[in-house]
């Protein structure tokens, strides 16, 4: 096959490493004592007696750092010299949706009217806030093909559980108890480990030669005890699972309700909606599709949307207006399963998920999905010579390949891919996720990676591979260029080193 | 089409030309027809960017409640704190804000050391040997405790004070539901302090023992009488702290507390109406397997230098899957670093003249009232404190708007208190003026 992309500078992060291969000193190390940066405002308020707590005050100050600020800022600022980021190269992380952030949602986030506002504030005085969550509401209903959504939830897997309350609750309305959810063998962590949490048992399907649920063992596993089904779709071998409506009717056939894990909506937005193919409960993980940054490990947002036969079990409160828009306030649902978060969910994610929404456009989003998945698939065709693509159809939004063989021959395995492609600039895919592929690569470069990019990224794989049948030894060393190298997981595990005084 | 993908029309032709396709749609094979839409979505067109943040500007104008223009004396688990310029800049930089969970240490030792000193802050400040890098909020801290208790103990049976934020009670009760909790309450003294009762006669034995310190009213609950309670029933004894109390107050930890959970936006973090806000979660060294969250180790690189890893992964969902601890996934990274940022600003020193201003400031505003005939009831508190109103709180509260103030917070279902709170923000001419507009709406 030809391939029409040359290859460009851009998407690596090759270049960045400014100077030294030293340890950073800890906060802890660089503390003084007497040295100081914090600055508070003279309140002239008078000092009050402690007399009455005496008992409870503490002898000596929590032994915090004592820094300047000079020295405070470039500490941090050399921790982030240390650290990969999508604003600094591509980022293919598959399920992670390692997409762009654009800028003008940080400007969003910074506005004074939103980010300075106390959660307990009566409705009257939050008006825009509410409206600001009544619409993301209705985005989020639209696009997933639902009826009401709450935006508690924190991120994906909180949305998991919430949802699967919900499930739990709709269920004891009808009198019912059923005990068992379905989940497939390729399913994310947070699926079986929610589903114990929501005091189901989790009962695994397998996944057929063609990486989608199998039919036919479905069947065989469903009965009155299924509570539901709980399906990424596409799944997180980046196939659309194309008997959806069929596995579904099996599901409601015995009562049971279908979840949609959101995490792969970046696929198909615009162009399928979890409603449609008969899902009665998604989440959405806004961090993923919708481009609010990821943070270096969180904060996400994840709400849940339902069809109308559920949504009076959905957790309180909701942003509603009982004049026809003229003012809003909140509603807690008479069912409802109660709150998920102590508040309304991650409010400042939620208006960075909207900004994007808007900018982006009924088009502008269907578009966002179709190069997205435009992007996975010249990339899986790019490199089907270097590695196995672990299924022939086509793919969504990311794909998965095998090292497999690779080891075989070289010994070299998917991990040292993944470690060696740090070494080229690039971050490394997913890897031995899902488990039903063997030393799986899981690959998801997004929409906002040029094909100059993936074709960069191709070109490292290939040079791995041709360095594992030459010398594999070499890449068992790598990677070199990174601030620290490979590191002894072992020790860290054996003996737990977790705060600064744990230190021997 | 406004687009953050940067192919251009010709690019696209090219991709599919290489795939032997010739439209988008074709992509798309393996959706079966029936279910691809062919109506655009029912969503307004694309805006400009200028058009989004005028938007936006619009919603932030809207709502009335703005720190700049409203004094607040609202706390119930969000603090109108000042906040450092140090931590905003330096917790925004992107190498943080666009990073992702640190799967590759190789790459990610900034956001892994910073949460590893982070961990050390928390650990110290809470007064346990352990700490984890951060849960989605106060709420769902407590949730983990109590799980990772029940899974501890075997036991369903938690012991919670009616002192503990009802937000968070309710979360507890929420998720209760999945895992059969049964939830026992211990009901509040006239000094909104718990009661724990007589710690003889026939106890059941429970997983938990939960109490506020201080709690929602405001009162520094009695944690050695929490302990002995625990220790009858054979329960971890959970405090759910305010971490700003604990520049002031004696540590849970080193009170006899098993596991402490605590909200962190009084760490350096915006009030940001509720969220991201930053779970805080602490615990004894021999709980370690059994903790939420992820954990950050140090280690050694293949050069012997020292670095940091994600450790103890075992405990995970990705691994343990429905066996897991927890089903915690993406957390709050970028609020702990911002809040270990935040409390390196402050320091040793400032950390323990902040909770003292807060003090003063609470007590002041508690003895103005007190020479207006608002007598708060909570005897012992920190800088938060609650008052019993003549009529409908919810209704002076409204009036209080009116005259430029955030009157404080009314407990869910007990609309005749209000709940004060003091933070360093507020200064003798603000607290002086707030009785003053309170005076003449009680008159
Ligand atoms: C398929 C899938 N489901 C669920 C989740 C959980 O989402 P979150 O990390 O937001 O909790 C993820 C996240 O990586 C995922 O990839």
């Amino acid at each position: 096959m030809k391939f029409s992309m040359a290859s460009a500078p851009g998407g690596r992060a090759a270049s960045s490493p400014l100077m030294g291969d030293a340890e950073e000193p800890t906060i802890f190390e660089l503390s003084v004592p007497a040295r100081r940066s914090f600055s508070l405002r003279d309140t002239a308020v008078p000092s009050m007696d402690l007399d009455e707590i005496q008992s409870w005050v503490r002898e000596d100050a929590v032994e915090l750092p004592e820094v300047s600020e000079r020295d405070l800022v470039a500490h941090y600022t050399r921790l982030a010299s240390r650290n990969y980021s999508v604003d600094l190269g591509a980022y293919p992380l598959g399920s992670c949706t390692m997409k762009y952030n654009p800028k003008f949602a940080d400007q969003v986030a910074a506005i004074d009217g939103l980010t300075n506002v106390h959660p307990l504030t009566p409705p009257e005085a939050i008006q825009g806030w509410l409206r600001l969550l009544d619409e993301l509401e209705h985005y989020v209903c639209e696009i997933t093909g639902m009826a009401q959504a709450t935006l508690q939830p924190p991120a994906g897997a909180s949305g998991e559980l919430t949802g699967l309350l919900i499930m739990r609750a709709y269920h004891a309305s009808r009198g019912r108890k059923p005990t068992k959810v379905v989940i497939p063998d390729s399913a994310h962590g947070t699926n079986p480990a929610s589903v114990s949490l929501a005091g189901y048992e989790a009962v695994t399907v397998p996944s057929g030669a063609d990486g989608l649920v199998d039919l036919a063992k479905l069947r065989e596993l469903v009965d009155e005890n299924t509570a539901g089904i709980m399906l990424t779709n596409p799944n997180t071998l980046g196939l659309f699972e194309r008997e959806i409506r069929e596995i579904l009717d099996v599901i409601h056939s015995v009562g049971g309700l279908a979840y949609y894990d959101g995490a792969n909506l970046n696929a198909i937005v615009g162009v399928a909606r979890p409603g449609d193919m008969g899902f009665d409960i998604v989440h959405s993980n806004l961090h993923k599709t919708f481009a609010t940054p990821h943070g270096g490990g969180g904060p996400g947002a994840g709400p849940v949307a339902v069809v109308e036969h559920l949504v009076d079990f959905l957790p309180g409160p909701l942003p509603r207006s009982l004049d026809g828009g003229a003012s809003y306030t909140w509603v807690t649902p008479e069912r409802s399963i109660g709150r998920v978060h102590a508040f309304y969910g991650n409010a400042v994610v939620l208006a960075r998920a909207l900004a994007f929404m808007q900018y982006l456009g009924r088009d502008g989003l269907r578009t966002m999905s179709e190069l997205a998945v435009l992007n996975a698939n010249w990339l899986k065709t790019r490199i089907a010579d270097s590695f196995e693509v672990a299924y022939q159809q086509p793919c969504m939004h990311e794909f998965v390949v095998s090292a497999e063989r690779l080891k075989a021959e070289t010994g070299v395995r998917a991990l040292d891919v993944a470690k060696a492609l740090l070494d080229a600039g690039f971050h490394s895919p997913t890897v031995y996720f899902p488990l039903v592929v063997h030393e799986a690569l899981m690959i998801e470069p997004t929409e906002t990676e040029s094909p100059q990019t993936l074709e960069a990224i191709a070109q490292a794989l290939e040079e791995i591979v041709a360095t594992a049948r030459t010398d594999a030894a070499a890449v068992f060393a790598m990677p070199r260029n990174t601030p620290v190298r490979r590191l002894d997981e072992a020790m860290a595990a054996r003996k737990p080193i977790l705060t600064e005084d744990q230190r021997q | 089409m406004p687009s953050f993908a940067p192919h251009t029309e010709e690019e696209i032709e090219q991709m599919l030309t290489d795939l032997g396709m010739s439209s988008l749609e074709e992509l798309y094979t393996s959706i079966p027809s029936t279910l691809m839409r062919t109506e655009p979505l029912a969503l307004p067109k694309d805006l400009s960017e200028i058009e989004v943040l005028e938007q936006f500007s619009r919603f932030g104008a809207d709502n009335s409640a703005v720190r700049s223009s409203l004094i607040s004396f609202a706390g119930g688990g969000a603090y109108d704190h000042d906040l450092s310029a140090a931590a905003r800049h330096l917790g925004s930089q992107s190498a943080f804000v666009t990073a992702y969970t640190p799967y590759q240490p190789e790459v990610a030792q900034g956001v892994l050391q910073a949460l590893f000193e982070f961990q050390t802050m928390v650990a110290r400040l809470f007064g346990l040997p352990i700490a984890n890098a951060s849960l989605y909020d106060g709420a769902a801290s407590l949730v983990e405790a109590v799980n990772m208790a029940v899974g501890f103990t075997k036991r369903q049976r938690v012991i919670v004070s009616t002192g503990v934020h009802p937000g968070y009670r309710e979360a507890l009760a929420t998720f209760g539901a999945g895992t059969h909790l049964e939830i026992e309450h211990l009901g509040l003294a006239a000094d909104d302090s718990t009661i724990f009762g007589s710690s003889d006669g026939d106890h059941a034995g429970a997983a938990a023992v939960i109490v506020g310190y201080p709690n929602y009213f405001g009162a520094i609950e009695n944690i050695e009488q929490a302990r002995a309670l625990a220790d009858n029933e054979e329960a971890l004894l959970i405090v759910v702290a305010d971490p700003i109390a604990l520049g002031l107050l004696r540590s849970p930890g080193t009170l006899g507390a098993d596991i402490v959970v605590g909200e962190g936006q009084s760490l350096g973090i915006p009030l940001s109406f509720g969220g991201p806000y930053l779970g805080l979660f602490a615990a004894r060294t021999e709980y370690v397997r059994l903790m939420p969250g992820r954990l950050v180790g140090e280690t050694r690189d293949l050069e012997g230098r020292r670095s940091f890893v994600t450790t103890l992964r075992t405990r995970e969902q990705d691994i343990r899957r429905e066996k897991a601890t927890s089903n915690v996934c993406t957390n709050q990274t970028l609020m702990a670093i911002q809040a270990a940022i935040h409390m390196a600003w402050l320091g040793k020193r400032g950390f323990q003249l902040l909770a003292r201003r807060n003090y003063d400031g609470a007590h002041y505003l508690a003895s103005r009232l007190s020479e207006i005939g608002l007598v708060p009831s909570t005897a012992k508190f920190f800088r938060e404190f609650t008052v019993h109103t003549m009529g409908s709180a919810t209704e002076l509260q409204h009036r209080m708007l009116q005259h430029g103030f955030l009157a404080g917070v009314v407990p869910p279902n007990l609309d005749d208190r209000l709940v004060f709170a003091v933070t360093e923000a507020r200064t003798r001419t603000e607290i002086d003026g707030f009785v003053d507009s309170l005076m003449k709406e009680l008159r």
